[in-house]
Protein backbone atom coordinates (compact mmCIF):
# COMPACT_ATOMS: atom_id res chain seq x y z
CA UNK A 1 0.00 0.00 0.00
CA UNK A 2 2.70 2.44 1.07
CA UNK A 3 4.61 1.40 -1.98
CA UNK A 4 1.73 2.22 -4.30
CA UNK A 5 1.41 5.64 -2.71
CA UNK A 6 5.10 6.41 -3.11
CA UNK A 7 4.97 5.21 -6.72
CA UNK A 8 2.08 7.54 -7.34
CA UNK A 9 3.95 10.39 -5.70
CA UNK A 10 6.95 9.67 -7.84
CA UNK A 11 4.84 10.00 -10.99
CA UNK A 12 3.41 13.30 -9.82
CA UNK A 13 6.87 14.57 -8.87
CA UNK A 14 8.25 13.56 -12.23
CA UNK A 15 5.50 15.24 -14.24
CA UNK A 16 5.64 18.40 -12.15
CA UNK A 17 9.43 18.67 -12.17
CA UNK A 18 9.68 18.08 -15.92
CA UNK A 19 6.99 20.67 -16.58
CA UNK A 20 8.80 23.28 -14.47
CA UNK A 21 12.19 22.32 -15.91
CA UNK A 22 11.00 22.65 -19.49
CA UNK A 23 9.31 25.95 -18.71
CA UNK A 24 12.56 27.37 -17.30
CA UNK A 25 14.57 25.98 -20.19
CA UNK A 26 12.08 27.13 -22.80
CA UNK A 27 13.69 30.50 -23.70
CA UNK A 28 16.92 28.70 -24.51
CA UNK A 29 15.12 25.98 -26.47
CA UNK A 30 13.14 28.61 -28.37
CA UNK A 31 16.34 30.48 -29.24
CA UNK A 32 17.96 27.30 -30.56
CA UNK A 33 14.85 26.41 -32.61
CA UNK A 34 14.53 29.93 -34.01
CA UNK A 35 18.14 29.88 -35.16
CA UNK A 36 17.16 27.19 -37.69
CA UNK A 37 14.20 29.13 -39.12
CA UNK A 38 14.01 31.67 -41.91
CA UNK A 39 13.41 35.25 -40.76
CA UNK A 40 9.82 35.05 -42.02
CA UNK A 41 9.12 31.84 -40.10
CA UNK A 42 10.77 33.26 -37.00
CA UNK A 43 8.02 35.87 -36.58
CA UNK A 44 5.15 33.75 -37.96
CA UNK A 45 1.81 34.15 -36.18
CA UNK A 46 0.86 31.68 -34.79
CA UNK A 47 4.44 30.69 -33.93
CA UNK A 48 5.70 27.43 -35.41
CA UNK A 49 7.39 25.09 -33.03
CA UNK A 50 8.98 22.13 -34.78
CA UNK A 51 7.42 21.75 -38.21
CA UNK A 52 9.21 24.21 -40.43
CA UNK A 53 11.90 23.96 -43.08
CA UNK A 54 15.08 23.75 -41.04
CA UNK A 55 17.89 25.87 -42.44
CA UNK A 56 21.49 26.57 -41.54
CA UNK A 57 21.45 29.80 -43.51
CA UNK A 58 21.49 32.08 -40.44
CA UNK A 59 24.72 30.62 -39.19
CA UNK A 60 26.53 31.29 -42.44
CA UNK A 61 24.99 34.77 -42.76
CA UNK A 62 26.05 35.74 -39.23
CA UNK A 63 29.60 34.64 -39.93
CA UNK A 64 29.80 36.38 -43.32
CA UNK A 65 28.26 39.69 -42.28
CA UNK A 66 29.87 40.18 -38.92
CA UNK A 67 32.98 38.05 -38.97
CA UNK A 68 31.60 36.13 -36.01
CA UNK A 69 34.72 33.98 -35.64
CA UNK A 70 36.76 37.03 -34.65
CA UNK A 71 34.49 37.75 -31.68
CA UNK A 72 34.47 34.10 -30.73
CA UNK A 73 38.26 34.08 -30.85
CA UNK A 74 38.39 37.19 -28.66
CA UNK A 75 36.15 35.47 -26.12
CA UNK A 76 38.32 32.36 -26.14
CA UNK A 77 41.53 34.36 -25.68
CA UNK A 78 40.15 36.63 -22.97
CA UNK A 79 38.32 33.95 -20.96
CA UNK A 80 41.06 31.36 -21.37
CA UNK A 81 43.93 33.80 -20.89
CA UNK A 82 42.53 35.43 -17.77
CA UNK A 83 41.84 32.03 -16.23
CA UNK A 84 45.32 30.67 -16.96
CA UNK A 85 46.99 33.83 -15.71
CA UNK A 86 44.83 33.71 -12.58
CA UNK A 87 45.73 30.08 -11.91
CA UNK A 88 49.45 30.77 -12.25
CA UNK A 89 49.21 33.56 -9.69
CA UNK A 90 46.72 31.84 -7.39
CA UNK A 91 48.23 28.35 -7.06
CA UNK A 92 51.29 29.46 -5.03
CA UNK A 93 49.16 31.76 -2.89
CA UNK A 94 46.53 29.12 -2.15
CA UNK A 95 49.24 26.54 -1.54
CA UNK A 96 50.98 28.63 1.08
CA UNK A 97 47.71 29.55 2.79
CA UNK A 98 46.59 25.92 2.95
CA UNK A 99 49.88 24.33 4.05
CA UNK A 100 51.78 27.05 5.89
CA UNK A 101 48.91 28.87 7.57
CA UNK A 102 49.70 31.75 9.85
CA UNK A 103 47.55 33.78 12.18
CA UNK A 104 46.73 36.17 9.40
CA UNK A 105 45.76 33.62 6.75
CA UNK A 106 42.07 33.88 7.50
CA UNK A 107 42.12 37.67 7.40
CA UNK A 108 43.98 37.67 4.09
CA UNK A 109 41.48 35.23 2.58
CA UNK A 110 38.51 37.28 3.74
CA UNK A 111 40.12 40.48 2.55
CA UNK A 112 40.71 38.93 -0.88
CA UNK A 113 37.06 37.93 -1.08
CA UNK A 114 35.99 41.41 -0.06
CA UNK A 115 37.79 42.89 -3.10
CA UNK A 116 35.36 40.82 -5.19
CA UNK A 117 32.51 42.80 -3.65
CA UNK A 118 33.83 46.12 -4.94
CA UNK A 119 31.17 47.44 -7.34
CA UNK A 120 32.73 47.77 -10.77
CA UNK A 121 30.95 51.02 -11.52
CA UNK A 122 32.73 52.65 -8.58
CA UNK A 123 36.08 52.30 -10.32
CA UNK A 124 34.87 52.57 -13.92
CA UNK A 125 36.42 55.93 -14.72
CA UNK A 126 39.85 55.31 -13.16
CA UNK A 127 40.18 52.02 -15.04
CA UNK A 128 38.97 53.71 -18.21
CA UNK A 129 41.54 56.48 -17.73
CA UNK A 130 44.37 54.06 -16.98
CA UNK A 131 43.42 52.08 -20.07
CA UNK A 132 43.54 55.18 -22.27
CA UNK A 133 46.86 56.31 -20.80
CA UNK A 134 48.45 52.91 -21.31
CA UNK A 135 46.90 52.32 -24.70
CA UNK A 136 44.99 49.32 -23.38
CA UNK A 137 41.50 50.38 -24.44
CA UNK A 138 39.97 47.86 -26.83
CA UNK A 139 42.87 45.43 -26.50
CA UNK A 140 42.63 41.78 -25.55
CA UNK A 141 45.54 42.01 -23.16
CA UNK A 142 43.91 44.80 -21.16
CA UNK A 143 40.64 42.95 -20.81
CA UNK A 144 42.44 39.70 -19.96
CA UNK A 145 44.21 41.39 -17.06
CA UNK A 146 41.04 43.04 -15.73
CA UNK A 147 39.02 39.81 -15.86
CA UNK A 148 41.90 37.97 -14.21
CA UNK A 149 41.86 40.51 -11.37
CA UNK A 150 38.12 40.40 -10.79
CA UNK A 151 38.13 36.60 -10.67
CA UNK A 152 41.41 36.13 -8.78
CA UNK A 153 39.71 36.12 -5.35
CA UNK A 154 37.40 33.29 -6.43
CA UNK A 155 40.29 31.33 -7.94
CA UNK A 156 42.41 31.67 -4.78
CA UNK A 157 39.43 30.79 -2.62
CA UNK A 158 38.44 27.67 -4.57
CA UNK A 159 42.00 26.39 -4.79
CA UNK A 160 42.42 26.99 -1.08
CA UNK A 161 39.39 24.87 -0.23
CA UNK A 162 40.61 22.07 -2.53
CA UNK A 163 44.19 22.17 -1.18
CA UNK A 164 42.82 22.11 2.36
CA UNK A 165 41.36 18.68 1.64
CA UNK A 166 44.78 17.20 0.88
CA UNK A 167 45.95 15.50 4.09
CA UNK A 168 49.07 17.07 5.61
CA UNK A 169 50.50 13.64 6.55
CA UNK A 170 51.29 12.96 2.91
CA UNK A 171 53.46 16.06 2.83
CA UNK A 172 55.24 15.06 6.00
CA UNK A 173 55.95 11.63 4.57
CA UNK A 174 57.37 13.22 1.42
CA UNK A 175 59.56 15.50 3.52
CA UNK A 176 60.83 12.54 5.53
CA UNK A 177 61.84 10.91 2.28
CA UNK A 178 63.90 13.97 1.54
CA UNK A 179 61.65 15.86 -0.85
CA UNK A 180 62.37 19.57 -1.04
CA UNK A 181 59.79 22.28 -1.52
CA UNK A 182 59.98 22.03 -5.28
CA UNK A 183 59.64 18.24 -5.41
CA UNK A 184 56.87 18.40 -2.86
CA UNK A 185 54.84 20.72 -5.06
CA UNK A 186 55.67 19.09 -8.38
CA UNK A 187 55.39 15.39 -7.54
CA UNK A 188 53.16 15.17 -4.49
CA UNK A 189 50.75 18.07 -4.46
CA UNK A 190 50.17 18.74 -8.11
CA UNK A 191 48.85 15.27 -9.01
CA UNK A 192 46.50 15.37 -6.03
CA UNK A 193 45.39 18.89 -6.76
CA UNK A 194 44.64 18.46 -10.45
CA UNK A 195 40.91 17.70 -10.07
CA UNK A 196 40.49 20.79 -7.91
CA UNK A 197 42.47 22.95 -10.30
CA UNK A 198 40.45 21.62 -13.24
CA UNK A 199 37.13 22.54 -11.59
CA UNK A 200 38.46 25.96 -10.71
CA UNK A 201 39.52 26.52 -14.31
CA UNK A 202 36.11 25.42 -15.53
CA UNK A 203 34.13 27.75 -13.29
CA UNK A 204 36.36 30.69 -14.07
CA UNK A 205 36.16 30.24 -17.80
CA UNK A 206 32.38 30.39 -17.42
CA UNK A 207 32.51 33.53 -15.29
CA UNK A 208 34.95 35.27 -17.62
CA UNK A 209 33.08 34.22 -20.76
CA UNK A 210 29.85 35.76 -19.49
CA UNK A 211 31.30 38.89 -17.86
CA UNK A 212 29.33 41.82 -19.22
CA UNK A 213 30.40 45.03 -17.52
CA UNK A 214 34.06 45.46 -18.37
CA UNK A 215 33.74 43.70 -21.72
CA UNK A 216 31.04 46.18 -22.73
CA UNK A 217 32.78 49.28 -21.41
CA UNK A 218 36.41 48.66 -22.32
CA UNK A 219 36.10 47.33 -25.86
CA UNK A 220 34.96 48.69 -29.20
CA UNK A 221 35.55 46.90 -32.47
CA UNK A 222 38.90 45.18 -32.19
CA UNK A 223 38.91 43.27 -28.92
CA UNK A 224 35.16 42.87 -28.41
CA UNK A 225 34.21 39.39 -27.19
CA UNK A 226 30.84 37.73 -27.76
CA UNK A 227 29.08 39.58 -24.94
CA UNK A 228 29.73 42.88 -26.73
CA UNK A 229 29.01 41.42 -30.17
CA UNK A 230 25.57 40.22 -29.07
CA UNK A 231 24.86 43.61 -27.46
CA UNK A 232 25.31 45.19 -30.91
CA UNK A 233 22.05 43.43 -31.88
CA UNK A 234 20.10 45.71 -29.54
CA UNK A 235 19.51 48.28 -32.29
CA UNK A 236 19.21 46.20 -35.45
CA UNK A 237 17.70 46.91 -38.83
CA UNK A 238 15.02 44.80 -40.50
CA UNK A 239 14.20 41.22 -39.62
CA UNK A 240 16.81 39.73 -37.36
CA UNK A 241 15.28 37.21 -34.91
CA UNK A 242 16.70 34.16 -36.66
CA UNK A 243 20.14 35.72 -36.96
CA UNK A 244 20.08 36.93 -33.36
CA UNK A 245 19.17 33.38 -32.37
CA UNK A 246 21.96 31.85 -34.42
CA UNK A 247 24.53 34.25 -32.96
CA UNK A 248 23.18 33.65 -29.44
CA UNK A 249 23.15 29.89 -29.83
CA UNK A 250 26.77 29.88 -30.90
CA UNK A 251 27.70 32.22 -28.04
CA UNK A 252 26.09 30.16 -25.28
CA UNK A 253 26.56 26.59 -26.55
CA UNK A 254 30.18 26.07 -25.42
CA UNK A 255 29.46 27.46 -21.95
CA UNK A 256 26.23 25.49 -21.52
CA UNK A 257 28.21 22.33 -22.12
CA UNK A 258 31.03 23.35 -19.75
CA UNK A 259 28.47 24.52 -17.22
CA UNK A 260 26.75 21.17 -17.03
CA UNK A 261 30.03 19.63 -15.96
CA UNK A 262 30.59 22.17 -13.23
CA UNK A 263 27.32 22.23 -11.25
CA UNK A 264 28.96 21.13 -8.02
CA UNK A 265 31.85 23.56 -8.34
CA UNK A 266 29.37 26.35 -8.88
CA UNK A 267 28.08 26.01 -5.34
CA UNK A 268 31.55 25.78 -3.88
CA UNK A 269 32.97 28.63 -5.93
CA UNK A 270 30.15 31.11 -5.63
CA UNK A 271 29.20 30.72 -1.99
CA UNK A 272 32.81 30.85 -0.78
CA UNK A 273 32.28 27.66 1.19
CA UNK A 274 29.43 29.09 3.23
CA UNK A 275 27.09 26.36 1.96
CA UNK A 276 28.25 22.78 1.79
CA UNK B 1 55.92 22.69 12.69
CA UNK B 2 56.63 24.92 9.70
CA UNK B 3 60.20 26.08 9.62
CA UNK B 4 61.37 29.65 9.30
CA UNK B 5 62.49 28.80 5.79
CA UNK B 6 59.10 27.53 4.64
CA UNK B 7 57.40 30.51 6.25
CA UNK B 8 59.32 33.05 4.26
CA UNK B 9 58.85 30.93 1.14
CA UNK B 10 55.12 30.93 1.83
CA UNK B 11 55.08 34.67 2.17
CA UNK B 12 56.89 35.01 -1.11
CA UNK B 13 54.39 32.75 -2.85
CA UNK B 14 51.48 34.75 -1.55
CA UNK B 15 53.02 38.07 -2.57
CA UNK B 16 51.96 38.30 -6.24
CA UNK B 17 48.29 37.66 -5.51
CA UNK B 18 48.24 40.01 -2.52
CA UNK B 19 50.11 42.81 -4.29
CA UNK B 20 47.96 42.58 -7.42
CA UNK B 21 44.69 42.62 -5.50
CA UNK B 22 45.89 45.41 -3.24
CA UNK B 23 46.79 47.46 -6.31
CA UNK B 24 43.52 46.60 -8.03
CA UNK B 25 41.63 47.75 -4.97
CA UNK B 26 43.63 50.79 -3.87
CA UNK B 27 44.74 52.51 -7.07
CA UNK B 28 41.36 52.95 -8.80
CA UNK B 29 39.54 53.53 -5.54
CA UNK B 30 41.96 56.29 -4.56
CA UNK B 31 41.49 57.84 -7.98
CA UNK B 32 37.69 57.70 -7.65
CA UNK B 33 37.97 59.30 -4.23
CA UNK B 34 40.26 62.01 -5.67
CA UNK B 35 37.94 62.77 -8.59
CA UNK B 36 34.92 62.85 -6.30
CA UNK B 37 36.22 66.02 -4.65
CA UNK B 38 36.91 67.75 -7.97
CA UNK B 39 34.90 69.43 -10.65
CA UNK B 40 36.19 67.30 -13.46
CA UNK B 41 34.67 67.43 -16.96
CA UNK B 42 37.08 65.78 -19.46
CA UNK B 43 35.22 67.11 -22.50
CA UNK B 44 34.37 70.56 -21.16
CA UNK B 45 37.49 72.05 -19.64
CA UNK B 46 38.96 69.07 -17.80
CA UNK B 47 40.06 69.59 -14.20
CA UNK B 48 38.30 72.67 -12.84
CA UNK B 49 39.62 72.48 -9.30
CA UNK B 50 38.59 71.24 -5.87
CA UNK B 51 34.99 71.54 -4.81
CA UNK B 52 34.93 69.80 -1.44
CA UNK B 53 31.80 67.76 -0.84
CA UNK B 54 29.78 69.52 -3.52
CA UNK B 55 29.65 66.45 -5.78
CA UNK B 56 28.37 64.33 -2.90
CA UNK B 57 25.55 66.73 -2.09
CA UNK B 58 24.75 67.34 -5.76
CA UNK B 59 24.57 63.63 -6.46
CA UNK B 60 21.98 62.99 -3.75
CA UNK B 61 19.99 66.16 -4.41
CA UNK B 62 19.75 65.66 -8.18
CA UNK B 63 16.27 64.78 -9.40
CA UNK B 64 17.54 61.46 -10.76
CA UNK B 65 18.90 60.18 -7.45
CA UNK B 66 15.86 59.07 -5.48
CA UNK B 67 14.13 57.45 -8.47
CA UNK B 68 17.35 55.51 -9.08
CA UNK B 69 17.49 54.35 -5.47
CA UNK B 70 13.87 53.31 -5.74
CA UNK B 71 14.46 51.43 -9.02
CA UNK B 72 17.46 49.68 -7.49
CA UNK B 73 15.51 48.63 -4.40
CA UNK B 74 12.52 47.42 -6.42
CA UNK B 75 14.69 45.37 -8.76
CA UNK B 76 16.89 43.87 -6.04
CA UNK B 77 13.93 43.23 -3.73
CA UNK B 78 11.75 41.80 -6.50
CA UNK B 79 14.42 39.46 -7.80
CA UNK B 80 15.34 38.33 -4.28
CA UNK B 81 11.71 37.59 -3.39
CA UNK B 82 11.09 35.63 -6.59
CA UNK B 83 14.34 33.66 -6.59
CA UNK B 84 14.20 32.76 -2.90
CA UNK B 85 10.53 31.71 -2.82
CA UNK B 86 10.63 29.77 -6.07
CA UNK B 87 14.14 28.57 -5.29
CA UNK B 88 12.97 26.92 -2.06
CA UNK B 89 9.94 25.35 -3.77
CA UNK B 90 12.01 24.15 -6.72
CA UNK B 91 14.77 22.79 -4.51
CA UNK B 92 12.23 20.81 -2.50
CA UNK B 93 10.67 19.47 -5.68
CA UNK B 94 14.04 18.46 -7.14
CA UNK B 95 14.94 16.71 -3.90
CA UNK B 96 11.99 14.29 -4.29
CA UNK B 97 12.45 10.92 -5.97
CA UNK B 98 11.58 11.06 -9.68
CA UNK B 99 12.60 9.83 -13.07
CA UNK B 100 15.17 11.82 -14.98
CA UNK B 101 16.26 13.91 -12.02
CA UNK B 102 19.65 14.65 -13.54
CA UNK B 103 18.16 15.96 -16.77
CA UNK B 104 15.60 18.13 -14.98
CA UNK B 105 18.37 19.62 -12.87
CA UNK B 106 20.32 20.47 -16.01
CA UNK B 107 17.26 22.14 -17.55
CA UNK B 108 16.73 24.22 -14.42
CA UNK B 109 20.35 25.32 -14.08
CA UNK B 110 20.89 26.20 -17.75
CA UNK B 111 19.83 29.89 -17.63
CA UNK B 112 22.70 30.67 -15.27
CA UNK B 113 25.19 29.89 -18.01
CA UNK B 114 23.61 32.18 -20.58
CA UNK B 115 25.56 35.42 -20.94
CA UNK B 116 23.59 38.46 -19.69
CA UNK B 117 23.52 40.20 -23.07
CA UNK B 118 22.03 37.12 -24.73
CA UNK B 119 19.32 36.56 -22.15
CA UNK B 120 18.38 40.24 -22.10
CA UNK B 121 18.15 40.44 -25.89
CA UNK B 122 16.30 37.16 -26.31
CA UNK B 123 13.70 38.20 -23.72
CA UNK B 124 13.44 41.70 -25.11
CA UNK B 125 12.91 40.69 -28.72
CA UNK B 126 11.57 37.19 -28.90
CA UNK B 127 9.31 37.27 -25.86
CA UNK B 128 8.53 40.86 -24.88
CA UNK B 129 8.35 42.55 -28.28
CA UNK B 130 4.83 44.04 -28.54
CA UNK B 131 4.46 43.01 -32.22
CA UNK B 132 6.44 39.86 -32.87
CA UNK B 133 7.16 38.57 -29.37
CA UNK B 134 5.75 35.28 -28.13
CA UNK B 135 3.89 37.03 -25.33
CA UNK B 136 2.20 39.28 -27.90
CA UNK B 137 1.08 36.21 -29.87
CA UNK B 138 -0.15 34.60 -26.67
CA UNK B 139 -2.06 37.70 -25.59
CA UNK B 140 -3.66 37.99 -29.04
CA UNK B 141 -4.66 34.35 -28.97
CA UNK B 142 -6.76 35.21 -25.93
CA UNK B 143 -8.11 38.32 -27.60
CA UNK B 144 -6.12 40.70 -25.41
CA UNK B 145 -4.11 43.74 -26.46
CA UNK B 146 -0.39 42.96 -26.39
CA UNK B 147 1.54 44.72 -23.64
CA UNK B 148 4.55 46.89 -24.41
CA UNK B 149 6.48 45.14 -21.70
CA UNK B 150 9.68 47.15 -21.54
CA UNK B 151 7.94 50.54 -21.52
CA UNK B 152 4.61 49.88 -19.79
CA UNK B 153 5.86 47.35 -17.24
CA UNK B 154 9.56 48.15 -17.45
CA UNK B 155 10.60 47.34 -13.89
CA UNK B 156 8.56 44.14 -13.84
CA UNK B 157 10.11 43.06 -17.13
CA UNK B 158 13.66 43.64 -15.89
CA UNK B 159 12.83 41.76 -12.68
CA UNK B 160 11.47 38.91 -14.80
CA UNK B 161 14.62 38.70 -16.94
CA UNK B 162 17.05 38.92 -14.03
CA UNK B 163 15.03 36.45 -11.93
CA UNK B 164 15.21 33.96 -14.77
CA UNK B 165 18.99 34.31 -14.73
CA UNK B 166 19.36 33.98 -10.95
CA UNK B 167 16.70 31.40 -10.07
CA UNK B 168 19.10 28.56 -11.01
CA UNK B 169 21.73 29.90 -8.63
CA UNK B 170 19.30 30.08 -5.71
CA UNK B 171 17.83 26.67 -6.53
CA UNK B 172 21.20 24.98 -6.80
CA UNK B 173 22.46 26.32 -3.47
CA UNK B 174 19.20 25.61 -1.65
CA UNK B 175 19.14 22.12 -3.15
CA UNK B 176 22.66 21.51 -1.84
CA UNK B 177 21.49 22.64 1.59
CA UNK B 178 18.33 20.50 1.52
CA UNK B 179 20.31 17.44 0.58
CA UNK B 180 22.38 17.81 3.74
CA UNK B 181 19.22 17.61 5.83
CA UNK B 182 18.99 14.50 7.96
CA UNK B 183 16.09 12.57 6.42
CA UNK B 184 15.54 10.59 9.63
CA UNK B 185 14.50 13.77 11.36
CA UNK B 186 11.82 14.34 8.74
CA UNK B 187 10.65 10.74 8.92
CA UNK B 188 10.44 10.90 12.70
CA UNK B 189 8.34 14.05 12.46
CA UNK B 190 6.10 12.39 9.89
CA UNK B 191 5.60 9.39 12.16
CA UNK B 192 4.74 11.67 15.04
CA UNK B 193 1.95 12.98 12.86
CA UNK B 194 3.39 16.39 11.97
CA UNK B 195 1.48 17.68 8.93
CA UNK B 196 3.51 18.69 5.83
CA UNK B 197 3.22 22.40 6.54
CA UNK B 198 4.52 21.94 10.08
CA UNK B 199 7.40 19.80 8.81
CA UNK B 200 8.25 22.56 6.35
CA UNK B 201 7.98 25.35 8.91
CA UNK B 202 9.75 23.67 11.83
CA UNK B 203 12.36 21.47 10.18
CA UNK B 204 13.07 22.38 6.57
CA UNK B 205 12.93 26.16 6.78
CA UNK B 206 15.14 26.49 9.90
CA UNK B 207 17.62 24.13 8.29
CA UNK B 208 17.65 26.31 5.17
CA UNK B 209 17.89 29.62 6.97
CA UNK B 210 21.64 29.93 6.61
CA UNK B 211 21.63 28.94 2.95
CA UNK B 212 18.86 31.47 2.32
CA UNK B 213 20.89 34.16 4.06
CA UNK B 214 23.90 33.35 1.89
CA UNK B 215 21.78 33.38 -1.28
CA UNK B 216 20.29 36.75 -0.31
CA UNK B 217 23.64 38.34 0.49
CA UNK B 218 25.53 37.06 -2.55
CA UNK B 219 22.71 37.88 -4.92
CA UNK B 220 22.34 41.35 -3.40
CA UNK B 221 25.97 42.11 -4.15
CA UNK B 222 25.63 40.97 -7.76
CA UNK B 223 22.17 42.48 -8.27
CA UNK B 224 23.22 45.89 -7.00
CA UNK B 225 25.56 46.09 -9.97
CA UNK B 226 23.50 44.56 -12.78
CA UNK B 227 24.32 46.45 -15.92
CA UNK B 228 24.08 44.55 -19.21
CA UNK B 229 20.40 43.68 -18.70
CA UNK B 230 19.52 47.37 -18.59
CA UNK B 231 22.12 48.46 -21.13
CA UNK B 232 20.64 46.33 -23.91
CA UNK B 233 16.95 46.63 -23.03
CA UNK B 234 15.81 50.07 -21.83
CA UNK B 235 19.10 51.97 -21.49
CA UNK B 236 17.83 53.28 -18.21
CA UNK B 237 14.61 54.82 -19.57
CA UNK B 238 11.05 54.11 -18.33
CA UNK B 239 12.12 54.23 -14.71
CA UNK B 240 14.74 51.50 -14.92
CA UNK B 241 17.73 53.72 -14.19
CA UNK B 242 19.36 52.02 -11.22
CA UNK B 243 22.08 53.54 -9.10
CA UNK B 244 24.72 51.63 -11.06
CA UNK B 245 23.29 52.79 -14.36
CA UNK B 246 23.00 56.39 -13.17
CA UNK B 247 26.69 56.42 -12.20
CA UNK B 248 27.61 54.86 -15.54
CA UNK B 249 25.70 57.59 -17.36
CA UNK B 250 27.27 60.37 -15.30
CA UNK B 251 30.78 59.04 -15.85
CA UNK B 252 30.84 57.82 -19.44
CA UNK B 253 27.82 59.34 -21.18
CA UNK B 254 27.74 62.88 -19.80
CA UNK B 255 31.42 62.73 -18.81
CA UNK B 256 30.83 64.43 -15.48
CA UNK B 257 33.53 62.45 -13.73
CA UNK B 258 33.49 64.31 -10.41
CA UNK B 259 29.77 63.80 -9.92
CA UNK B 260 29.90 60.19 -11.09
CA UNK B 261 32.81 59.43 -8.80
CA UNK B 262 30.90 60.71 -5.79
CA UNK B 263 28.10 58.35 -6.84
CA UNK B 264 30.65 55.59 -7.18
CA UNK B 265 31.81 56.11 -3.61
CA UNK B 266 28.18 55.83 -2.45
CA UNK B 267 27.90 52.55 -4.36
CA UNK B 268 31.09 51.23 -2.77
CA UNK B 269 29.82 52.08 0.72
CA UNK B 270 26.47 50.42 0.01
CA UNK B 271 28.12 47.24 -1.29
CA UNK B 272 30.44 47.16 1.71
CA UNK B 273 27.56 47.18 4.15
CA UNK B 274 26.15 44.05 2.48
CA UNK B 275 29.60 42.49 2.16
CA UNK B 276 30.24 42.94 5.88
CA UNK B 277 27.36 40.62 6.76
CA UNK B 278 28.41 38.08 4.15
CA UNK B 279 32.02 38.10 5.33
CA UNK B 280 30.92 37.43 8.88
CA UNK B 281 29.12 34.24 7.80
CA UNK B 282 31.98 33.13 5.57
CA UNK B 283 34.49 33.84 8.32
CA UNK B 284 32.53 31.80 10.86
CA UNK B 285 32.49 28.88 8.48
CA UNK B 286 36.23 29.15 8.00
CA UNK B 287 36.78 28.48 11.70
CA UNK B 288 34.55 25.43 11.77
Amino acid sequence: MARAVSQQRKIINTVLAWAVGLLIFFPILWTILTSFKTEATAIADPPVFLFFDWTLENYTVVQERSDYMRFLWNSVIIAGGSTLLGIVIAVPAAWSMAFVPSKRTKDILLWMLSTKMLPAVGVLYPIYLIFIQMGLLDTRIGLTVVLMLINLPIIVWMLYTYFKEIPGEILEAARMDGAGLREEILYVLTPMAIPGIASTVLLNIILAWNEAFWTLNLTAAKAAPLTAFIASYSSPEGLFYAKLSAASTMAIAPILILGWFSQKQLVRGLTFGAVK
Amino acid sequence: MATQHSRSAARLMMAPAVVLLLGWMLVPLTMTLYFSFKKYLPLRGGDLGWVGFENYTRFVTSSAFWPSVQATLVIVGGVLAITVVFGVLLAMLLDQPMWGQGIVRILVIAPFFVMPTVSALVWKNMFMDPVNGLFAHLWQAFGLTPVEWLSQASLGSIIMIVSWQWLPFATLILLTAIQSLDSEQLEAAEMDGAPPLARFGFIILPHLSRAITVVVLIQTIFLLSIFAEIFVTTQGSFGTRTLTYLIFQRVLESQNVGLGSAGGIYAVILANIVALFLMRIVGKNLDA
